[in-house]
Parts: C-alpha cells; structure tokens; sequence
C-alpha cells in the first residue's frame, strides 16, 4: 500500500457522525478520544492551578494570594494531576486505541464496561470539578489524617467522592487491559511477540486492581471518621493517624508506577523504530516491567522514613527501595545500547523519547538519594522531593504521553503533524522543564520546606529561575495544541505507516476502519523486526 | 551550594558528605548514559558512514554485567546510609531532654527546670540534647536544615530526635509537614549559646517552677492525689518508682511505663489496665493538654524515690 492512496471512505471517525454515536460507543479507539479530551481538560486544569502556584512564589512574601487559597491550589494541581491526569492518561488513551491493535483484536474484551469506566471517570471527575467551583480544600493530595478527618474544613468528602468513583473507572479499565491481552492475542501473537507496550500495559493494569481498591477503602474510612466519627485514624478518638499514611501510600506508591511503566512501554516502541534497529534486551525490558510491578508494592514505607517508623522498618523499606531502582537502570541501558550501531533519524517523537531517558534517568538518580535515610531525612518534605517526583511524572510520564502522541498521531487522525513545529516544541519542553525543577533541587537541599507558599529571602533567586521555566514550559504545552489542531485539517495525509514501523497497528490504514483490520494482520515471527541499513545479517 | 546551609550539627557533615558521594556516583551513572546517548546519537545518526557490522545481539554477559554493577552500587550505598542512619536515630546517653509541643501553628518549648519560651529554642553548644515531641493537634514535622534533621511530630504519641550543635549561631526550624491554613508561618529560631550564656538566658528568664514541680501542682489540683496519693483507701498504683519499670497489665502482657505509656494512662486510662486493679480511672481527655501532660510525666519520673516518700 502506497501512502498517496486515497484514505478508505469510512474509518472509525467517518462511521458516524451523530453524538450518539460519540457518547454510546462501544468502539475503544473512540473510548481513547473521549478520554483523551477529558485528560487534555484535566491536564489544563491542573496546569492552570500550577501556573498560579509558580506565581506567587516569585515572592517570599506570598502576594497576591492568602495561605488559604495557596493551599487550595496546591491541593487541587495534585488531586487533579495525580489521578484525573498521570494515573488515566497513558493506559486510558494510547493503551485503549492501540492495545487491541497491536495484538490483532477487533475490540478490547468488554467494550460495553470499556464505556463504562469512562462514564466513572467523567462522574468522578465531576466531583472533583464541583469540589473545586464551591471553594476546594486544603489538605493537599495526600489527605493526611488527622487534619483532613478532624481539621480541614474544605470539601473534602465531595473531593473523595469523586476520586472514590473514578477509581473504579481504574479497576475496569485493568481487568478489561488484563483480559484482553490473555484472549484476544491473533493467532501466532505469543506473549514474547507481544509489543513492549502491551507488557507495560499489563503490569499497569495488574497494580490498578490489587491496589486500586486499597486506595479506596482508605478513603471510606476517611470519610466515616470524617462525617460519623468513628475512630480509626484520629487519635482522640482512639486511632492511629500512621495508619492512614501507611494505607495511603500501600496505593500511592504503586501509583507511580501506574503512571510510568506506560511511559517506558511508549519509549521501547519509539527508540527501536527511529533507531531501525531491534530492541536490545526485549525480554529483559518486559520482565523489568513485571519486576517493578512486583516489587513497587513493597516500598511505600519510604514515604514515612521520619514519620516515627521503627530504626528497622526504615533500614527495611530503604533496602527495598534501592532494590526497585534495579530494574529501571536495566531499561535505561537497554534503550542506550538499542541506538548502538543503529541508523537513528530525529523526528519528533524519537526527540521527546530522548528526552524521556535523560529526565527519567535524573529523576530515578535522584531517588536514590532519597532512599538514603540518613540523606532522606534532612531533603524529605522539601523542594528536593518535588523536584524529584517531578522529575519522574512531568519529565518522564509527560514527556512520553508527548511521544505517543506524535508517534500514533497519524494513525489516529490519518495526517501528520508539522515536523519542524513538532521538534521546536520538544527542545522547548525539555529546557522549559529542566529550568523549572532543576533549581528545585537545590531549594531543597538548602532546607525550603515544600506547601511554603512564604518562604525566607535567601531562597528568592532559585525561585525566580523556576517560576520562569514555568512560563517557558507552560509555552510548550500549548504549542502542541495549536500546531496538532492546525494538522487536522491542513496536515499531509499520513498513509497506514509513516514511520514503517514493525507494530500490527500499522499495518491497517490511518485512520483505521471500526473494525480495525480490513484483512486479518501478518503477525511477524518476532517483534521488532527492523532492519538496519548497512547491517550485515548472517 | 552549601554556603547557604551551615553545618552546625555533629551530624551534618557526614550527611553532606554521603549526599556528595551519591552526587559522584550518580553523576558517574547520569553522565555514562548521556555521553552513550550523544555518541551513539552523533554516530550512528542516519547516513553517517560509521560502520553497522556485527550487531551485538542479545546478550546474557551484558545484561548479567550491567545489572549486577547497579546491584553493587545500590548495595554500597545503602550501608554507608544505614550506617550513619542508626546513629542519627539512636541518641546517645545522658542527653539535656527538652519537651517541644507543636500545634496550628507554633512551637512551644518547656525546659527542664521550667523555662518556657515559643517559637524559639535555646540550647547550649556541644551538648547532647534530646527533643521530645508531642502534637495538641495534627502531624507537623520538627525540621531544622542546619542539623539536618527532621522528624514528624504525631499526635496521640511521643517522637524524639537528637542533635547536637557545634556552631554557635542562630539557625532556622520550620515545620516540614503540611498542618493548616498557616503551615509556612510555623517557624522559629534554634539559638545555639556558649555554656556561660546559655546559663545566663536561663537564669534571666526568672524564677519559676521546674517542669516537675509545676507537674505537681497539677497533680494536686486534679486531684489525682486522692487515689494516687499515700494515704488513699482507693486500690490504685503507686506512682513511685513508676517510670521505667515494666508494668504487668490485666490482659496478661507488660508494658514498659515510659512516656507514650503514662499519657495514655492519662488520657485512655482503658488501653492498658495494670494487673490486679480495676479499670476505675476516668479519662483526663480534654482537661489537660500537651504541654501539662508533659509536666505530669516529669513529676511522676522525678517520684523515683523508695516507697513512703510519695507526697
């Protein structure tokens, strides 16, 4: 198939064009674009929120705003980032459109529940929306007991509602990912031919079900104390205010890597394709993505290093953590040894998943720092934290939602995207990024308690750099917005494979038909199956 | 980039040090992969005429290699920090024992013979000394960046943590733990004085009741003497000699009655009845606060002399 053949007359967007249509639709590839409208709001919701917060903290003083509402708008950037962004964003949009493609299937296993998690998404995402227009809360997202149950008097339980309810939006979205990849696989599609992103996808979705619903118990209990007083975490009534932190980042921090594993399935399609090379190590990578499911649920004590855990816990969970690290390490040196020897080209995507190693790899260096005590007691609860998991969910999840989205545009719309714009963007991400966290580093190790929205002169300079990074990087995201808007009615049509990239997903064309395949896929022998030119093979 | 962060701790330079080797080697880790990256990039860009011949394959030696070199390094790391972390946790004995009460939003300092003062922390230089903390409401964190140290101060609970200061100077303590509306005015000062002038400031903030006879005076007030008292016809514990012991509880179990053991005597007298007595002793949850919890406690552990001599 030539790329200047006409696209087919009906496509999965072309099929029908009524709301209902959009609104009742079974399809997963239409599922993606509801999604990834309502993330694309959430991420500028949150964004928004951050831009304030960057703001007012050019000033020690804490003008223009009072600590009330600082403390609303931290709150909401992470209540909103967190879990109506980083959590759904890959798995819900990418994961959704692609997953069933790449292993040959004409749906997911349950379409029908597929449009439901994204109605509990939006439900939850009402809530959360409502909590925010009748004035917030305070408590930021981690909702630390006692002063979310017994302190707080922001609207924390319609707040909880809704990420309680989208919650469940998670679990479906991991049983119907987990199920589909079990049965539908195409005939010959065994699970070492399966594309790094489905193996990412599925240690995603199996941390989304054992964990999710932890997250969700905790919160009930919250809400019980909170509204009837029975004691669980306060206290004064009898409970353990550890307790919560300990059932709180059970969830949370497995939550992190909800939020990045799909970003590292993303970069080990990208680099393999602009590097015409076979990805090195593949099985180490997509047994790396098990491990660190695995693993990651045996951690979350190192959030509470200097919470009054016992010497030996701590001693426990900081080997543990240093443990988790391994797997990651391995993904970076496999991505770095695929490009040896490689015939690598610098398209967009390939930059941003450039981008993704060098961030992510800084992000994770610096998490061993912190999963030094002694080195985790004097930077825990400062801007160095912040930057750190900045680091990891903004540098490396951002930056790869930012490659997927370049590398799969045109099969989701059939056009591609203005190439020179699309670079610009990525080189601006990447130093509007660095200059907004990296002086955070610093800030932290000089001692700025992070939720200081007042903080001593001698902190001022570093704050100004990162406040002005801000500005740069809140540039860069919306440039993507313009210039992929612009491309949907100007772009050149993009043919079922611009970047003769091995994946069966691209082997149909752009945009696909509703069924997704108009013949059944040739599943090659093994994956990644790119040649490099000027490569011997004997 | 220290220059702004004095080491004033006797600690704090072995912390800085740590932070330094893991700079060195994560930098070693971070410039490898990125000099790979731009190598390889430059290299093997497409069209460039470096040679593609024999292609690594997989490679168990490789893989095996690479990741038992980060096992090692991890490995090292995490004893060099374990090992500095069990000092920092343990005080050592003898230490000068200062009780800090934190709640929404202010610090408040009891010394032992009386002293008190509010976001603000005296201390003498080269000493041991001992925080002990309790919280009147929710989490907030102790945290003085010149020591490097920092501790959650949980409500409900004792948390210590200890330093000792080598610098004479005025150093910054903020509360590191999101606790409310005014969470970044929870701040104060550590002042660290020479022996002679520590003395001084003690001596200046005049004449007044020691944290255990101000203790006593509750004691009285409350009336715990009339069952706790020498001469009382109710059966309940003598209170001399208490603190420390091992105390056998009704349920069958011992517990050591230190601090968290006494305030929860006070406050939730049924958590653990002491054997052979009843659970007659009615909660004080609400009557008294943090601060005057601490001052009881102090009373009853200066009560370590013989039987008889109870007041």
């Amino acid at each position: 198939m030539s790329p200047t053949r006409r696209a087919p007359r009906k496509n999965y967007l072309t099929e029908d064009f009524t709301l209902r249509s959009w609104f009742f639709t079974t399809d997963h590839k239409r599922i993606a674009l509801l999604y990834f409208a309502s993330i694309t709001m959430f991420f500028f919701i949150g964004g928004a929120a951050a831009a304030v917060i960057r703001y007012v903290l050019i000033h020690p003083d804490g003008a223009p705003v009072s600590a009330e509402i600082y403390n609303r708008l931290f709150t909401m950037h992470g209540i909103v980032m967190v879990w109506f962004f980083l959590v759904p964003a890959i798995p819900t949009t990418f994961g959704n459109f692609l997953l069933p493609m790449m292993i040959g299937a004409r749906d997911v296993a349950f379409p029908k529940l597929n449009l439901l998690s994204w109605y509990l998404f939006i439900i939850g995402g009402g809530f959360v929306l409502y909590a925010l227009f009748v004035g917030g809360l305070d408590t930021g997202w981690t909702f630390y007991a006692p002063y979310s149950s017994a302190y707080s008097s922001g609207h924390l339980i319609t707040a909880v509602t809704g990420i309680f309810i989208a919650g469940f939006s998670s679990i479906l979205t991991g049983l119907n990912f987990i199920i589909t990849i079990h049965r539908l696989r195409a005939p010959g599609m065994g699970w070492y031919n399966l594309p790094l992103f489905c193996w990412s996808l599925y240690s995603t979705s199996v941390i989304l079900i054992i964990a999710t619903p932890v997250l969700a118990m905790t919160l009930l209990l919250l809400a019980a104390e909170r509204l009837v007083h029975v004691g669980i975490f306060d206290p004064t009534l009898g409970g353990d205010p550890l307790l919560f932190q300990h059932l709180f980042w059970f969830y949370s921090h497995p939550a992190v890597y909800i939020m990045i594993l799909p970003g590292m399935g993303v970069v080990s399609e990208i680099i393999p394709c602009f590097s015409r090379k076979e990805i090195f190590g593949y099985k180490f990578i997509a047994w790396a993505s098990v491990s660190i499911a695995v693993v990651g649920f045996l951690v979350w004590g190192h959030h509470m290093f200097v919470s009054g855990m016992s010497m030996y816990a701590g001693l426990m969970f900081s080997f543990l953590s240093f443990a988790v690290a391994v797997p990651s390490a391995i993904k970076v040196f496999n991505w770095t040894a695929t490009l040896h020897k490689g015939s690598i080209t610098f398209d967009a995507p390939m930059l941003y998943a450039l981008g993704f190693i060098g961030l992510f790899t800084l992000g994770g260096l610096t998490g061993l720092f912190l999963a030094t005590l002694p080195v985790d007691v004097h930077v825990t609860q400062t801007y160095f934290i912040v930057a750190h998991f900045h680091y990891i969910m903004v540098g490396g999840m951002v930056t790869a939602f930012f490659a997927a989205l370049h590398f799969w545009w045109p099969k989701i719309t059939g056009r591609m995207y203005p190439e020179m714009w699309a670079r610009f963007a990525a080189v601006l991400i990447f130093c509007g990024f660095n200059l907004t966290f990296f002086p955070q580093f610093i800030l932290g190790y000089e001692g700025m308690p992070r939720r200081y929205h007042v903080y001593a002169e001698q902190y001022q300079m570093l704050n100004v750099f990162s406040s002005g990074g801000a500005g740069v990087l809140a540039v860069a995201y919306v440039l993507p917005l313009l210039y992929l808007g612009w491309s949907l009615i100007w772009g050149r049509r993009a043919g079922p494979n611009p970047w003769q990239a091995t994946g069966l997903e691209w082997q149909t064309p752009s945009p696909p038909p509703k069924d997704n395949f108009t013949r059944p896929p040739k599943v090659p022998k093994k994956p990644y199956a790119y040649v490099t030119p000027g490569a011997e093979h004997g | 980039m220290f220059n702004l962060l004095p080491q004033a701790g006797s600690l704090a330079h072995e912390v800085d040090n740590l932070f330094i080797g893991e700079l060195i080697i994560a930098g070693l880790m971070l410039g490898l992969v990125f000099a790979l990256l731009l190598v390889y990039c430059i290299k093997y860009r497409s069209g460039s005429g470096a040679s593609r011949a024999n292609q690594e394959e997989k490679s168990w030696v490789i893989e095996i290699g690479w990741t038992t070199a980060t096992l090692v390094a991890f490995i090292a790391l995490f004893f060099w920090g374990a090992d500095l972390y069990a000092r920092l946790y343990e005080a050592p004995p003898n230490t000068l024992d200062i009780f800090v009460v934190g709640k929404q939003w202010m610090w408040k300092v009891q010394h032992p013979d009386g002293q008190a003062e509010i976001d603000a922390l005296h201390v003498p230089v080269d000493r041991d000394i001992r925080v002990i903390m309790a919280s009147q409401d929710v989490i907030h964190s102790f945290y003085i960046p010149a020591f490097r140290i920092k501790r959650d101060v949980v409500p409900g609970r004792y948390e210590s943590l200890w330093f000792h200061p080598t610098e004479i100077g005025t150093y910054a303590l903020e509360c590191a733990e999101f606790c409310g509306t005014d969470h970044a005015r929870m701040t104060g000062d550590v002042v660290v004085m020479s022996q002679p002038d520590y003395e001084h400031w003690l001596a200046a903030q005049g004449p007044g009741d020691s944290l255990a006879a101000s203790g006593e005076k509750l004691f009285r007030s409350l009336g715990c003497g009339g069952c706790h008292g020498q001469g009382s016809n109710v059966h309940a514990p003598d209170l001399a000699g208490l603190y420390g012991k091992n105390v056998a509880l009704a349920d069958g179990g011992f517990a050591r009655a230190d601090n968290d053991f006494i305030r929860d005597a006070i406050l939730l007298p049924q958590k653990h009845v002491p054997a052979g007595y009843l659970p007659a002793m009615p909660s004080f949850a609400g009557q008294v606060d943090e601060s005057q919890i601490l001052a009881l406690i102090a009373y009853i552990k200066s009560l370590d002399a013989p039987r008889g001599k109870t007041p």
